[in-house]
């Protein structure tokens, strides 16, 4: 795992690995993997809480489960900012890896796709590549939101791309 | 704005007439060839030839198809006509596709199918095609608006919509299967779809609805340095298809570790998307229209100039299920195959004793017997050729791990599980 920082290295190997290779029009075998992708979530989720990096929040959109929307956040100078995130399981997946937008930024980085789609570093897709269909939601956000925010959130705020909520408020009243 | 114009003209004379002194008056008359050239400026709208039933071989300056039927009588095409009746899919309307779809539709091709859910933006400018006055609109419908003016005779179909979703898949699919346009054609409803996306995601789509479709397809991509590019043909069951192996790409010869990728995603060129789109469509036109070597596999490295070729025999432990379908049928096709094969060297044979083609080598130039190169097993890249590498590893040997149990996981009911995640976002 070249090309990684020890910390996410050691939060990845702890997210509990899929088995199932199925994608969302492959019918019972999908409903399979979402069992899969749920116990995994909830793994990584526990995790994160009881070493206080808790980071994110994710749910299904829709009852297939091909859909998801949620929170994540991230803590820069002693300040949480917070970004809508969402996407969608390609009709690929596992094969390929879902790609995370976060809408609220779209256009304000040049680490960004149309769309808002984070534009993930150049190990994010080999690592997937080879251990498709093991790596699943979690994993995808481990290694791909997660370092993109550390690398990202401190860029934008610094530049003044994006603001602290209460300091948009505060000036928006004055 | 003609109405102003001729009030303006009307001023002037009145101005003129009023003058006691006659020395400003050639500069009244100046002002005035102004107005009117503005007037006929104004006038002139936009000009829109009408549509063309057949396409007519006569060198007259009018006839938009001359050039292009030429090659029928240069004898390159038998029958250059029949590009009326193909469909083309073209797939991601972005640096590549659009400028394919613009070639296609200027050699009259019958019925153009566009899939992109993006907008037109200033930061495509660099590009070709799409110009400054459109952005903000979906780049299906600016290509339509452009297309349709270019060449009204081409059926333009606009599909915005994302083909990796679920949804966007289904109507994808829906596109293809229709017949409407040529009812008799065997197959689905296009004779080839043409992938210029510009991500691994996409191609995956794209290669698993051709899978399920037994559609022939093209592939093509320029490098994210953008200086680099290929095209590919992939016929299911036949060729590799682009899960049987990683997806290769044409070394540039830049050190990926020296590559600077600080606050940038991708860069790109007019130029190598240009020459990546047109040598696609060449090899469409070729495909289409059965004239000279349809290539299997051709790389473009724009730092060396250098064009790597090859080709892929299918992976018969590929990943996809509709691609194992599809070699199967091939296996099972080949007696027919070889049969069609026989009955076509024979017929060849009998024609050329007939007429011999190259009697006379005057200039004694010895022709090469071109055989068939040898067909690279998809999966081990010691086999690549110089120049070419595989771009994504492959997976590694999967075995079923005994499921890792989380002591709080331990139902296996959705619903319990969906309400165990959501007790954590509470
Ligand atoms: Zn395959």
């Amino acid at each position: 795992m070249e090309g990684w920082d020890p910390n996410t290295k050691t939060t990845l190997t702890q997210i509990p690995l899929l088995s199932t290779k199925a994608g969302p029009r492959d019918g019972a075998a999908w409903t399979q993997r979402l069992k899969e992708e749920y116990k995994s979530l909830i793994a990584y989720t526990q995790m994160n809480k009881s070493k206080d990096n808790d980071w994110f929040r994710i749910s299904a959109a829709n009852p297939e489960g091909t859909r998801w929307t949620g929170k994540c956040w991230y803590v820069h100078n002693l300040l949480k900012y917070e970004f809508d995130l969402q996407f969608d399981i390609p009709v690929t997946y596992p094969s390929t890896a879902p790609e995370i937008e976060l809408p609220e930024l779209d256009g304000k980085t040049h680490k960004m796709y149309r769309g808002g789609k984070i534009c993930l570093t150049v190990h994010f897709k080999p690592l997937w590549a080879k251990n498709c269909p093991r790596f699943g939601i979690a994993h995808a956000l481990c290694l791909g939101l997660a370092p993109w925010l550390a690398a990202e959130v401190p860029i934008l705020v610094d530049s003044g791309m994006i603001k602290h909520k209460d300091d948009a408020a505060s000036s928006s009243e004055s | 704005m003609e109405v102003e114009l001729k009030e303006m003209l009307d001023e002037l004379e009145t101005l003129k007439r009023s003058l006691p002194d006659p020395s400003h008056y050639t500069t009244i008359d100046k002002l005035r060839l102004h107005v009117e050239h503005l007037t006929n400026l104004a006038k002139s709208a936009p000009v829109r030839r009408s549509k063309v039933k057949d396409m007519s071989a006569e060198v007259v300056d009018s006839n938009p198809y001359s050039r292009l039927m030429a090659l029928q009588r240069m004898g390159i095409v038998e029958n250059y006509e029949r590009i009326r009746e193909f469909s083309v899919a073209i797939v991601g309307i972005g640096g590549v596709g659009s400028v394919a779809a613009e070639m296609l539709t200027r050699c009259g091709i019958g019925r153009l199918l566009l899939y992109d859910y993006d907008k037109v933006e200033l930061a495509n400018m660099n590009r070709l095609f799409f110009r400054p006055e459109q952005v903000g609109m979906t780049k299906t419908d600016a290509a339509v608006q452009t297309l349709s003016e270019i060449n009204p005779d081409v059926v333009l179909e606009s599909y915005t919509l994302n083909i990796t979703t679920v949804q966007g898949f289904e109507t994808f699919m829906k596109s293809l299967t229709n017949k409407s346009f040529c009812p008799s054609k065997e197959g689905s409803g296009v004779d080839l779809v043409l992938s210029c996306v510009d991500n691994y995601e996409a191609r995956m789509v794209v290669n698993q609805a051709c899978n399920e479709l037994n559609q022939t397809w093209m592939e093509s991509g320029v490098s994210e340095d953008a200086v680099s590019g290929h095209i590919q043909l992939l016929i299911p069951g036949e060729t590799a298809c682009f899960a049987c192996a990683p997806p290769l790409v044409v070394a540039s010869g830049v050190d990926e570790r020296t590559l600077k990728r600080e606050g940038v995603c991708a860069a790109s060129l007019p130029t190598t998307m240009g020459v990546v789109a047109g040598l696609l469509v060449q090899n469409t036109l070729k495909f289409l229209l059965k004239f000279g070597y349809v290539s299997p596999y051709l790389g473009y490295n724009s730092l060396k100039d250098f064009f790597p070729t090859m080709e892929m025999k299918p992976n018969p432990q590929c990943s996809n299920v509709a691609c194992l379908e599809r070699q199967k049928e091939y296996i099972l096709a080949k007696p027919a195959r070889d049969a069609a094969a026989k009955a076509k060297m024979e017929a060849d044979a009998s024609s050329t004793t007939e007429c011999p083609l190259h009697d006379d080598n005057e200039w004694n130039i010895s022709v090469v017997d071109d055989s068939v190169p040898d067909r690279k097993d998809a999966r081990s890249s010691d086999a690549l050729p110089e120049g070419l590498i595989h771009e994504l590893p492959s997976a590694d040997e999967f075995q079923k791990l005994p499921a890792s149990e989380a002591s709080a996981t331990a139902t296996d009911d959705l619903e319990d599980l969906r309400r165990q995640l959501e007790a954590l976002n509470g």
